[in-house]
Protein backbone atom coordinates (compact mmCIF):
# COMPACT_ATOMS: atom_id res chain seq x y z
CA UNK A 1 0.00 0.00 0.00
CA UNK A 2 1.71 3.27 -1.30
CA UNK A 3 0.27 5.25 1.80
CA UNK A 4 2.32 3.37 4.71
CA UNK A 5 5.18 3.60 2.65
CA UNK A 6 5.10 7.19 2.09
CA UNK A 7 4.80 7.37 5.53
CA UNK A 8 7.87 6.25 6.63
CA UNK A 9 9.97 9.19 4.19
CA UNK A 10 7.90 11.69 5.80
CA UNK A 11 9.39 13.52 9.02
CA UNK A 12 5.82 12.13 11.12
CA UNK A 13 6.72 8.88 12.12
CA UNK A 14 8.59 9.65 15.07
CA UNK A 15 8.53 5.97 16.98
CA UNK A 16 11.22 4.03 14.52
CA UNK A 17 13.71 7.58 15.29
CA UNK A 18 12.96 7.47 18.66
CA UNK A 19 15.35 4.17 19.29
CA UNK A 20 18.04 5.32 17.50
CA UNK A 21 20.10 6.69 20.17
CA UNK A 22 20.55 3.75 22.02
CA UNK A 23 21.45 2.54 18.61
CA UNK A 24 23.98 4.91 17.95
CA UNK A 25 25.67 3.91 21.64
CA UNK A 26 25.27 0.51 20.60
CA UNK A 27 26.77 0.01 16.75
CA UNK A 28 29.26 2.20 17.33
CA UNK A 29 30.89 0.88 20.41
CA UNK A 30 30.17 -2.35 18.60
CA UNK A 31 32.66 -0.47 15.62
CA UNK A 32 35.33 0.92 17.74
CA UNK A 33 36.43 -2.50 19.54
CA UNK A 34 34.56 -5.37 17.64
CA UNK A 35 35.59 -6.66 21.01
CA UNK A 36 33.27 -10.16 21.47
CA UNK A 37 31.49 -8.05 24.58
CA UNK A 38 30.04 -5.46 22.38
CA UNK A 39 28.05 -7.78 20.01
CA UNK A 40 27.45 -9.68 23.21
CA UNK A 41 25.73 -6.53 23.94
CA UNK A 42 23.67 -5.99 20.74
CA UNK A 43 22.14 -9.54 20.88
CA UNK A 44 21.61 -10.06 24.75
CA UNK A 45 19.48 -6.65 24.50
CA UNK A 46 15.66 -7.20 25.27
CA UNK A 47 13.32 -6.69 22.44
CA UNK A 48 16.55 -5.18 20.29
CA UNK A 49 16.35 -6.21 16.27
CA UNK A 50 19.03 -8.01 15.05
CA UNK A 51 20.64 -7.83 11.39
CA UNK A 52 18.34 -9.56 9.13
CA UNK A 53 21.47 -11.30 7.51
CA UNK A 54 21.99 -12.78 10.84
CA UNK A 55 18.70 -13.84 11.57
CA UNK A 56 18.12 -15.98 7.77
CA UNK A 57 21.43 -17.57 8.77
CA UNK A 58 20.42 -18.23 12.58
CA UNK A 59 16.94 -20.17 10.98
CA UNK A 60 19.08 -22.19 8.97
CA UNK A 61 21.54 -23.08 11.23
CA UNK A 62 18.93 -24.10 13.66
CA UNK A 63 17.33 -26.60 10.57
CA UNK A 64 20.84 -27.69 9.67
CA UNK A 65 21.49 -28.66 13.09
CA UNK A 66 17.89 -30.62 13.64
CA UNK A 67 18.61 -32.18 10.62
CA UNK A 68 22.49 -32.67 11.18
CA UNK A 69 21.04 -34.49 14.63
CA UNK A 70 18.81 -36.65 12.52
CA UNK A 71 21.74 -38.13 10.47
CA UNK A 72 23.69 -38.18 12.99
CA UNK A 73 21.11 -40.19 15.40
CA UNK A 74 20.71 -42.66 12.12
CA UNK A 75 24.11 -43.09 10.68
CA UNK A 76 25.41 -43.56 13.93
CA UNK A 77 23.62 -46.61 14.68
CA UNK A 78 22.36 -45.10 18.22
CA UNK A 79 18.77 -45.85 16.59
CA UNK A 80 17.16 -48.59 15.00
CA UNK A 81 15.96 -47.46 11.35
CA UNK A 82 12.79 -48.91 12.02
CA UNK A 83 11.89 -46.38 15.05
CA UNK A 84 13.66 -43.36 13.12
CA UNK A 85 14.29 -43.57 9.63
CA UNK A 86 17.27 -42.34 7.73
CA UNK A 87 16.72 -38.47 6.18
CA UNK A 88 17.16 -39.85 2.52
CA UNK A 89 14.46 -42.73 3.17
CA UNK A 90 11.74 -40.44 3.71
CA UNK A 91 13.03 -38.27 1.24
CA UNK A 92 12.70 -40.84 -1.10
CA UNK A 93 9.37 -42.02 0.00
CA UNK A 94 8.36 -38.64 -0.46
CA UNK A 95 9.54 -38.41 -4.15
CA UNK A 96 7.92 -42.24 -5.31
CA UNK A 97 4.27 -41.09 -3.72
CA UNK A 98 4.73 -37.90 -5.21
CA UNK A 99 5.47 -39.12 -8.66
CA UNK A 100 2.89 -42.16 -8.17
CA UNK A 101 0.31 -39.57 -7.54
CA UNK A 102 -0.86 -41.16 -4.03
CA UNK A 103 0.48 -38.39 -2.16
CA UNK A 104 -1.45 -35.63 -3.78
CA UNK A 105 -4.54 -37.71 -3.20
CA UNK A 106 -4.11 -37.93 0.73
CA UNK A 107 -2.97 -34.58 0.96
CA UNK A 108 -6.15 -33.30 -1.21
CA UNK A 109 -8.21 -35.42 1.11
CA UNK A 110 -6.64 -33.75 4.26
CA UNK A 111 -6.50 -30.31 3.00
CA UNK A 112 -10.51 -30.48 2.11
CA UNK A 113 -11.56 -31.76 5.01
CA UNK A 114 -9.53 -29.16 6.93
CA UNK A 115 -11.24 -26.38 4.77
CA UNK A 116 -14.51 -27.56 5.12
CA UNK A 117 -14.53 -27.91 8.60
CA UNK A 118 -12.48 -24.30 9.14
CA UNK A 119 -14.53 -22.36 6.56
CA UNK A 120 -17.69 -23.69 8.16
CA UNK A 121 -16.93 -23.08 11.87
CA UNK A 122 -15.37 -19.55 10.92
CA UNK A 123 -18.40 -18.35 9.21
CA UNK A 124 -20.54 -18.78 12.25
CA UNK A 125 -17.96 -18.05 15.05
CA UNK A 126 -17.01 -14.84 13.73
CA UNK A 127 -20.57 -12.89 13.36
CA UNK A 128 -21.22 -14.50 16.91
CA UNK A 129 -18.40 -14.11 18.51
CA UNK A 130 -18.94 -10.66 17.52
CA UNK A 131 -22.13 -10.20 18.46
CA UNK A 132 -21.28 -12.47 21.99
CA UNK A 133 -18.68 -9.61 22.62
CA UNK A 134 -20.76 -6.56 22.13
CA UNK A 135 -24.16 -7.32 23.47
CA UNK A 136 -24.16 -8.37 27.37
CA UNK A 137 -27.40 -10.16 26.63
CA UNK A 138 -25.97 -12.56 24.48
CA UNK A 139 -23.08 -12.90 26.57
CA UNK A 140 -25.08 -13.58 29.58
CA UNK A 141 -26.81 -16.35 27.58
CA UNK A 142 -24.44 -18.12 25.55
CA UNK A 143 -21.43 -17.71 27.97
CA UNK A 144 -21.87 -20.32 30.85
CA UNK A 145 -22.82 -23.00 27.77
CA UNK A 146 -19.89 -22.04 25.35
CA UNK A 147 -17.21 -22.23 28.05
CA UNK A 148 -18.58 -25.65 29.09
CA UNK A 149 -18.14 -26.45 25.79
CA UNK A 150 -15.05 -25.63 25.47
CA UNK A 151 -13.59 -27.54 28.28
CA UNK A 152 -14.66 -30.82 26.85
CA UNK A 153 -11.94 -32.92 25.15
CA UNK A 154 -13.02 -33.27 21.19
CA UNK A 155 -11.38 -37.02 21.30
CA UNK A 156 -14.24 -38.24 23.47
CA UNK A 157 -16.78 -37.26 21.32
CA UNK A 158 -15.26 -39.54 18.24
CA UNK A 159 -17.27 -42.44 19.00
CA UNK A 160 -20.28 -40.10 19.20
CA UNK A 161 -19.88 -38.64 16.14
CA UNK A 162 -19.18 -42.07 14.55
CA UNK A 163 -22.14 -43.40 15.95
CA UNK A 164 -24.76 -40.46 15.11
CA UNK A 165 -22.24 -39.17 11.61
CA UNK A 166 -20.67 -42.78 10.42
CA UNK A 167 -17.63 -42.64 9.29
CA UNK A 168 -17.69 -40.30 5.86
CA UNK A 169 -15.73 -37.13 5.77
CA UNK A 170 -18.54 -35.34 7.40
CA UNK A 171 -17.49 -37.04 10.92
CA UNK A 172 -13.91 -35.46 9.93
CA UNK A 173 -15.84 -32.28 9.65
CA UNK A 174 -17.76 -32.48 12.69
CA UNK A 175 -14.37 -33.46 14.50
CA UNK A 176 -12.66 -30.18 13.07
CA UNK A 177 -15.61 -27.90 13.81
CA UNK A 178 -16.36 -29.09 17.17
CA UNK A 179 -12.75 -28.54 18.20
CA UNK A 180 -12.01 -25.10 17.41
CA UNK A 181 -15.85 -23.14 17.10
CA UNK A 182 -16.12 -22.77 20.62
CA UNK A 183 -12.25 -21.63 21.19
CA UNK A 184 -13.17 -19.26 18.37
CA UNK A 185 -15.86 -18.09 19.53
CA UNK A 186 -14.48 -17.09 23.07
CA UNK A 187 -11.32 -15.30 21.69
CA UNK A 188 -13.59 -13.38 18.92
CA UNK A 189 -16.13 -12.36 21.76
CA UNK A 190 -12.98 -11.31 24.22
CA UNK A 191 -11.88 -8.94 21.01
CA UNK A 192 -15.33 -7.34 21.00
CA UNK A 193 -15.40 -6.84 24.10
CA UNK A 194 -11.96 -4.87 24.40
CA UNK A 195 -13.02 -2.52 21.92
CA UNK A 196 -12.23 1.14 22.82
CA UNK A 197 -15.83 2.61 24.56
CA UNK A 198 -14.62 6.08 23.30
CA UNK A 199 -14.70 4.99 19.86
CA UNK A 200 -18.30 3.46 19.84
CA UNK A 201 -19.43 6.56 21.42
CA UNK A 202 -17.48 9.10 18.75
CA UNK A 203 -19.25 6.63 16.07
CA UNK A 204 -22.69 7.59 17.99
CA UNK A 205 -21.98 11.22 17.78
CA UNK A 206 -21.20 10.87 13.94
CA UNK A 207 -24.50 9.21 13.44
CA UNK A 208 -23.70 5.59 13.24
CA UNK A 209 -26.93 4.00 14.74
CA UNK A 210 -26.70 1.35 17.34
CA UNK A 211 -27.69 -1.53 15.17
CA UNK A 212 -25.31 -0.88 12.90
CA UNK A 213 -22.36 -0.69 15.34
CA UNK A 214 -21.21 -4.80 15.40
CA UNK A 215 -20.87 -3.56 11.38
CA UNK A 216 -19.72 -0.42 11.46
CA UNK A 217 -17.26 -0.13 13.91
CA UNK A 218 -16.50 -3.80 16.13
CA UNK A 219 -15.93 -5.49 13.11
CA UNK A 220 -13.29 -3.38 11.11
CA UNK A 221 -12.00 -2.66 14.81
CA UNK A 222 -11.34 -6.24 15.68
CA UNK A 223 -10.18 -7.29 12.35
CA UNK A 224 -6.71 -7.60 12.82
CA UNK A 225 -7.45 -9.62 16.03
CA UNK A 226 -9.73 -12.06 14.38
CA UNK A 227 -7.57 -13.06 11.68
CA UNK A 228 -4.82 -13.94 14.09
CA UNK A 229 -7.91 -15.98 15.57
CA UNK A 230 -8.44 -17.70 12.32
CA UNK A 231 -4.66 -18.42 11.76
CA UNK A 232 -4.26 -19.90 15.10
CA UNK A 233 -6.94 -22.02 14.60
CA UNK A 234 -6.18 -23.16 11.63
CA UNK A 235 -2.99 -25.19 13.46
CA UNK A 236 -5.70 -26.71 15.66
CA UNK A 237 -7.99 -27.59 12.94
CA UNK A 238 -5.18 -29.91 11.46
CA UNK A 239 -4.03 -31.19 14.95
CA UNK A 240 -7.74 -32.69 15.03
CA UNK A 241 -7.94 -33.10 11.65
CA UNK A 242 -4.98 -36.11 12.16
CA UNK A 243 -6.88 -37.56 15.40
CA UNK A 244 -10.23 -38.01 13.61
CA UNK A 245 -8.18 -39.39 10.22
CA UNK A 246 -6.52 -42.20 12.67
CA UNK A 247 -9.69 -43.09 13.85
CA UNK A 248 -12.02 -43.20 10.74
CA UNK A 249 -11.02 -42.64 7.07
CA UNK A 250 -9.73 -44.23 3.86
CA UNK A 251 -7.87 -41.51 3.01
CA UNK A 252 -5.76 -38.13 3.94
CA UNK A 253 -2.66 -38.26 5.71
CA UNK A 254 -3.27 -39.43 9.21
CA UNK A 255 -5.05 -42.44 7.38
CA UNK A 256 -1.49 -43.25 6.00
CA UNK A 257 0.20 -42.70 9.10
CA UNK A 258 -1.94 -44.89 10.90
CA UNK A 259 -2.09 -47.82 7.68
CA UNK A 260 1.90 -46.98 7.51
CA UNK A 261 2.39 -48.33 11.56
CA UNK A 262 0.60 -51.68 10.83
CA UNK A 263 3.39 -52.35 8.32
CA UNK A 264 6.22 -50.63 10.17
CA UNK A 265 6.81 -47.85 7.66
CA UNK A 266 8.02 -45.25 9.63
CA UNK A 267 9.50 -43.18 6.53
CA UNK A 268 5.84 -42.74 5.36
CA UNK A 269 5.02 -41.82 8.91
CA UNK A 270 7.61 -39.21 8.87
CA UNK A 271 6.57 -38.16 5.56
CA UNK A 272 3.09 -37.39 6.43
CA UNK A 273 3.79 -35.32 9.75
CA UNK A 274 6.24 -33.40 7.20
CA UNK A 275 3.67 -32.50 4.94
CA UNK A 276 1.41 -31.11 7.65
CA UNK A 277 3.93 -28.94 9.01
CA UNK A 278 4.52 -27.86 5.81
CA UNK A 279 0.75 -27.22 4.77
CA UNK A 280 0.91 -25.63 8.43
CA UNK A 281 3.06 -23.71 7.59
CA UNK A 282 2.00 -22.71 3.98
CA UNK A 283 -1.65 -22.03 5.98
CA UNK A 284 -0.16 -19.51 8.44
CA UNK A 285 1.66 -17.40 5.79
CA UNK A 286 -1.42 -17.19 3.83
CA UNK A 287 -2.79 -15.60 6.63
CA UNK A 288 -0.55 -13.46 7.17
CA UNK A 289 -0.41 -12.11 3.73
CA UNK A 290 -4.35 -11.67 4.37
CA UNK A 291 -4.11 -9.77 7.17
CA UNK A 292 -1.52 -7.67 5.49
CA UNK A 293 -3.74 -7.03 2.45
CA UNK A 294 -7.38 -6.16 4.53
CA UNK A 295 -5.66 -4.85 7.55
CA UNK A 296 -2.74 -2.68 6.33
CA UNK A 297 -2.96 -0.18 9.22
CA UNK A 298 -2.56 -2.81 11.70
CA UNK A 299 1.08 -3.63 10.48
CA UNK B 1 -20.45 22.98 -3.95
CA UNK B 2 -23.91 22.88 -1.84
CA UNK B 3 -22.48 21.06 0.76
CA UNK B 4 -19.55 23.06 0.88
CA UNK B 5 -21.62 25.99 1.15
CA UNK B 6 -23.62 24.08 3.74
CA UNK B 7 -20.36 23.50 5.54
CA UNK B 8 -19.03 27.06 5.87
CA UNK B 9 -22.41 28.34 6.64
CA UNK B 10 -22.94 25.93 9.57
CA UNK B 11 -26.09 24.65 11.88
CA UNK B 12 -25.80 26.61 15.27
CA UNK B 13 -28.21 26.06 18.11
CA UNK B 14 -28.97 26.45 21.89
CA UNK B 15 -28.06 24.06 24.55
CA UNK B 16 -30.56 24.12 27.93
CA UNK B 17 -29.02 22.37 30.62
CA UNK B 18 -31.58 22.36 33.74
CA UNK B 19 -31.36 21.80 37.13
CA UNK B 20 -29.37 18.01 35.98
CA UNK B 21 -28.67 15.31 38.59
CA UNK B 22 -26.44 12.46 37.76
CA UNK B 23 -26.12 10.05 40.76
CA UNK B 24 -23.79 6.62 40.72
CA UNK B 25 -24.87 3.62 42.05
CA UNK B 26 -27.60 3.52 44.70
CA UNK B 27 -28.31 3.46 48.59
CA UNK B 28 -25.30 3.59 50.90
CA UNK B 29 -22.65 3.72 47.73
CA UNK B 30 -24.50 6.00 45.39
CA UNK B 31 -22.18 8.47 44.57
CA UNK B 32 -23.75 12.16 43.70
CA UNK B 33 -21.81 13.27 40.80
CA UNK B 34 -23.85 16.18 39.32
CA UNK B 35 -26.22 18.10 42.19
CA UNK B 36 -28.50 20.69 40.25
CA UNK B 37 -26.73 22.06 37.75
CA UNK B 38 -28.35 24.46 35.69
CA UNK B 39 -26.85 27.03 32.60
CA UNK B 40 -27.97 27.67 29.02
CA UNK B 41 -25.26 28.34 25.59
CA UNK B 42 -26.86 30.39 23.22
CA UNK B 43 -26.14 29.86 19.67
CA UNK B 44 -22.73 30.52 18.33
CA UNK B 45 -21.22 31.03 21.74
CA UNK B 46 -18.26 29.27 23.39
CA UNK B 47 -18.96 28.00 26.60
CA UNK B 48 -16.09 26.28 28.24
CA UNK B 49 -16.56 24.52 31.93
CA UNK B 50 -13.36 24.56 34.17
CA UNK B 51 -12.94 22.96 37.01
CA UNK B 52 -10.76 20.49 39.02
CA UNK B 53 -10.69 16.91 37.85
CA UNK B 54 -13.45 14.69 39.19
CA UNK B 55 -15.94 17.49 39.30
CA UNK B 56 -17.78 15.94 36.93
CA UNK B 57 -17.58 18.37 34.39
CA UNK B 58 -16.76 15.59 31.96
CA UNK B 59 -19.28 13.61 33.08
CA UNK B 60 -21.55 16.57 32.09
CA UNK B 61 -20.53 16.58 28.38
CA UNK B 62 -21.25 13.15 28.16
CA UNK B 63 -25.13 13.80 29.07
CA UNK B 64 -25.15 16.35 26.75
CA UNK B 65 -24.23 14.23 24.25
CA UNK B 66 -26.43 11.59 25.28
CA UNK B 67 -23.58 8.87 25.98
CA UNK B 68 -24.56 8.63 29.83
CA UNK B 69 -28.40 8.55 31.46
CA UNK B 70 -29.16 11.83 33.73
CA UNK B 71 -30.51 11.03 36.89
CA UNK B 72 -32.62 13.93 36.78
CA UNK B 73 -33.41 17.05 35.42
CA UNK B 74 -33.75 18.22 31.53
CA UNK B 75 -30.77 18.62 28.71
CA UNK B 76 -32.29 20.43 25.01
CA UNK B 77 -30.42 20.96 22.02
CA UNK B 78 -31.99 23.07 19.37
CA UNK B 79 -35.04 22.71 21.85
CA UNK B 80 -34.65 18.91 21.12
CA UNK B 81 -34.84 16.87 24.43
CA UNK B 82 -31.38 14.79 24.59
CA UNK B 83 -32.96 11.30 24.97
CA UNK B 84 -29.75 9.23 22.91
CA UNK B 85 -26.29 10.06 21.08
CA UNK B 86 -26.72 11.47 17.63
CA UNK B 87 -25.00 13.54 15.09
CA UNK B 88 -26.54 16.80 16.02
CA UNK B 89 -24.26 17.05 18.85
CA UNK B 90 -20.31 16.21 17.51
CA UNK B 91 -17.89 15.03 20.16
CA UNK B 92 -14.07 15.45 20.21
CA UNK B 93 -12.65 12.98 22.96
CA UNK B 94 -9.85 13.13 25.35
CA UNK B 95 -8.59 10.01 24.19
CA UNK B 96 -7.71 9.42 20.29
CA UNK B 97 -10.87 8.30 19.15
CA UNK B 98 -10.05 8.31 15.11
CA UNK B 99 -11.30 5.05 13.67
CA UNK B 100 -7.89 3.58 12.94
CA UNK B 101 -8.90 1.70 10.00
CA UNK B 102 -9.62 4.33 8.33
CA UNK B 103 -7.98 6.87 6.65
CA UNK B 104 -7.41 10.52 7.33
CA UNK B 105 -9.75 11.18 4.64
CA UNK B 106 -12.05 8.17 5.35
CA UNK B 107 -11.90 9.61 9.20
CA UNK B 108 -13.27 12.77 8.04
CA UNK B 109 -15.78 11.71 5.74
CA UNK B 110 -17.42 8.86 8.08
CA UNK B 111 -19.90 11.23 9.26
CA UNK B 112 -21.53 12.43 5.66
CA UNK B 113 -20.92 9.37 4.51
CA UNK B 114 -23.46 7.72 7.89
CA UNK B 115 -25.71 10.66 6.34
CA UNK B 116 -25.97 9.04 3.02
CA UNK B 117 -24.59 12.02 1.05
CA UNK B 118 -23.16 11.73 -2.53
CA UNK B 119 -19.51 10.82 -2.73
CA UNK B 120 -18.82 14.31 -5.10
CA UNK B 121 -20.02 16.01 -2.18
CA UNK B 122 -18.30 14.25 0.95
CA UNK B 123 -14.96 14.75 -1.33
CA UNK B 124 -15.46 18.85 -1.06
CA UNK B 125 -16.45 18.62 2.27
CA UNK B 126 -13.26 16.47 2.91
CA UNK B 127 -10.98 18.51 0.96
CA UNK B 128 -12.04 21.97 2.86
CA UNK B 129 -11.89 20.92 6.30
CA UNK B 130 -8.27 18.81 5.60
CA UNK B 131 -7.06 22.30 4.41
CA UNK B 132 -8.75 23.87 7.28
CA UNK B 133 -6.76 22.26 9.47
CA UNK B 134 -3.47 22.02 7.50
CA UNK B 135 -3.29 18.45 7.17
CA UNK B 136 -4.38 17.96 3.21
CA UNK B 137 -1.13 16.41 2.45
CA UNK B 138 -1.91 13.45 4.99
CA UNK B 139 -4.90 12.48 3.47
CA UNK B 140 -4.23 8.73 2.82
CA UNK B 141 -2.17 8.22 6.01
CA UNK B 142 -3.42 6.03 8.47
CA UNK B 143 -3.94 7.49 12.20
CA UNK B 144 -1.40 5.46 13.31
CA UNK B 145 0.93 7.55 11.33
CA UNK B 146 -0.06 10.74 12.88
CA UNK B 147 1.23 12.54 16.00
CA UNK B 148 -1.09 12.95 19.01
CA UNK B 149 -2.05 16.91 17.81
CA UNK B 150 -2.73 15.92 14.22
CA UNK B 151 -4.59 12.80 15.79
CA UNK B 152 -6.72 15.69 17.08
CA UNK B 153 -7.26 18.31 14.48
CA UNK B 154 -8.21 15.69 12.46
CA UNK B 155 -10.87 14.22 15.08
CA UNK B 156 -12.29 18.41 14.93
CA UNK B 157 -12.67 18.17 11.46
CA UNK B 158 -14.07 14.83 11.28
CA UNK B 159 -16.64 16.56 14.11
CA UNK B 160 -17.22 19.41 12.05
CA UNK B 161 -17.40 17.90 8.92
CA UNK B 162 -20.66 16.66 10.02
CA UNK B 163 -22.00 19.63 10.68
CA UNK B 164 -23.36 19.42 13.52
CA UNK B 165 -25.55 21.76 15.57
CA UNK B 166 -23.60 22.05 18.42
CA UNK B 167 -19.65 20.78 19.06
CA UNK B 168 -18.68 18.94 22.70
CA UNK B 169 -14.97 19.07 23.29
CA UNK B 170 -14.19 16.96 26.24
CA UNK B 171 -10.24 17.81 27.33
CA UNK B 172 -9.12 17.62 23.63
CA UNK B 173 -6.14 18.46 24.14
CA UNK B 174 -5.19 17.65 27.60
CA UNK B 175 -2.66 14.33 26.49
CA UNK B 176 -0.79 16.87 24.66
CA UNK B 177 2.30 18.59 25.06
CA UNK B 178 2.19 22.22 25.95
CA UNK B 179 4.01 23.88 22.74
CA UNK B 180 1.57 21.89 20.37
CA UNK B 181 -1.54 22.27 22.85
CA UNK B 182 -0.71 26.23 21.94
CA UNK B 183 -0.68 25.59 18.26
CA UNK B 184 -4.13 23.41 18.63
CA UNK B 185 -5.63 26.27 20.55
CA UNK B 186 -4.50 28.69 17.73
CA UNK B 187 -5.79 25.96 14.93
CA UNK B 188 -9.14 25.83 17.02
CA UNK B 189 -9.80 29.61 17.10
CA UNK B 190 -9.35 30.15 13.57
CA UNK B 191 -11.55 26.97 12.89
CA UNK B 192 -14.14 28.33 14.97
CA UNK B 193 -13.84 32.11 13.33
CA UNK B 194 -15.13 30.19 10.53
CA UNK B 195 -17.89 28.07 11.58
CA UNK B 196 -18.91 29.59 14.58
CA UNK B 197 -20.38 26.39 16.30
CA UNK B 198 -21.79 26.73 19.80
CA UNK B 199 -19.27 24.85 21.94
CA UNK B 200 -19.01 23.65 25.22
CA UNK B 201 -15.48 23.06 25.76
CA UNK B 202 -14.23 21.30 29.21
CA UNK B 203 -11.02 21.94 30.42
CA UNK B 204 -9.04 22.04 33.73
CA UNK B 205 -6.35 24.14 31.67
CA UNK B 206 -7.20 27.80 33.15
CA UNK B 207 -5.42 29.67 30.33
CA UNK B 208 -6.98 27.80 27.91
CA UNK B 209 -10.52 27.93 29.17
CA UNK B 210 -9.96 32.17 29.14
CA UNK B 211 -8.45 32.40 25.95
CA UNK B 212 -10.88 30.85 23.69
CA UNK B 213 -14.02 31.13 25.46
CA UNK B 214 -16.85 33.77 25.44
CA UNK B 215 -18.01 32.54 28.94
CA UNK B 216 -16.04 30.33 31.75
CA UNK B 217 -18.31 28.26 33.90
CA UNK B 218 -16.02 27.74 37.24
CA UNK B 219 -17.13 24.28 38.62
CA UNK B 220 -16.57 23.18 41.90
CA UNK B 221 -16.80 19.46 42.89
CA UNK B 222 -18.42 16.93 44.80
CA UNK B 223 -20.78 17.14 43.79
CA UNK B 224 -20.39 18.87 40.78
CA UNK B 225 -21.84 22.73 40.73
CA UNK B 226 -21.47 25.63 38.73
CA UNK B 227 -19.64 27.79 41.13
CA UNK B 228 -19.45 30.89 38.90
CA UNK B 229 -20.06 32.58 35.45
CA UNK B 230 -17.39 34.42 34.03
CA UNK B 231 -17.58 36.42 30.65
CA UNK B 232 -14.87 37.08 28.61
CA UNK B 233 -14.88 40.20 26.61
CA UNK B 234 -11.62 40.03 24.67
CA UNK B 235 -12.46 40.98 20.92
CA UNK B 236 -12.02 38.28 18.27
CA UNK B 237 -9.60 36.78 16.96
CA UNK B 238 -7.40 36.73 19.80
CA UNK B 239 -3.85 35.98 20.12
CA UNK B 240 -1.89 34.02 22.14
CA UNK B 241 -0.10 36.97 23.67
CA UNK B 242 -3.43 38.08 25.42
CA UNK B 243 -2.23 35.67 28.56
CA UNK B 244 0.70 38.67 29.47
CA UNK B 245 -2.40 40.97 29.57
CA UNK B 246 -2.97 42.65 32.87
CA UNK B 247 -6.95 42.19 32.40
CA UNK B 248 -6.31 38.35 31.49
CA UNK B 249 -4.02 37.66 34.74
CA UNK B 250 -6.81 39.56 36.94
CA UNK B 251 -9.24 36.78 35.19
CA UNK B 252 -7.01 34.03 36.04
CA UNK B 253 -5.93 35.03 39.35
CA UNK B 254 -10.14 35.07 40.13
CA UNK B 255 -10.77 31.46 38.73
CA UNK B 256 -7.26 30.28 40.48
CA UNK B 257 -9.22 31.57 44.05
CA UNK B 258 -12.53 30.28 43.00
CA UNK B 259 -10.84 26.67 42.85
CA UNK B 260 -8.03 27.01 45.19
CA UNK B 261 -11.54 27.92 47.68
CA UNK B 262 -12.49 24.50 46.70
CA UNK B 263 -10.02 22.02 47.29
CA UNK B 264 -9.60 24.11 50.90
CA UNK B 265 -13.47 23.40 51.24
CA UNK B 266 -12.43 19.53 51.19
CA UNK B 267 -10.04 19.69 53.64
Amino acid sequence: MPPIRGAKDSPVTLAPNATSPIGHIVTTSAEKGQSGRSVLKVIATPFRAVPRPLAIALSILVWVAVIGGWFALTYSGAVKEMFLPRPESVLATTINMALDGSLWEHVFASVQVVLIGFVLSSVVAVPLGLTMGTYRIVQAALDPLVNFIRYLPVTSFVPLFILWIGIGIEQRVAVIIFGIFFQQMVMIADSARGVQRDLVNAAYTLGTKRSHTVFHIVFPATLPNVLDVLRVTMGWAWTYLVVAELVAARSGLGYISLKAMRGFQVDVIFMAIAMIGILGLCTDQLFRGIRRLVAPWAN
Amino acid sequence: MDALTLATKPKSSDIGIDNVVLRYGNGDNAVLALDGISFHVTPNEFCVIVGPSGCGKSSLLYLVAGLEERTGGMIAVGGKPVTEPGPDRGMVFQAYTLFPWLTVAQNVEYGPKRKGMPAAERKAIVEHFLHEIGLAKFANHYPSQLSGGMKQRVAIARALANDPEVLLMDEPFGALDSQTRHSMQRLLLRVWDHSKKTVLFVTHDIDEAILLADRVLVMSGRPGQIKKEIRVGFSRPRSMDLVMEPSFIAMKREILELLKNDEDDDH
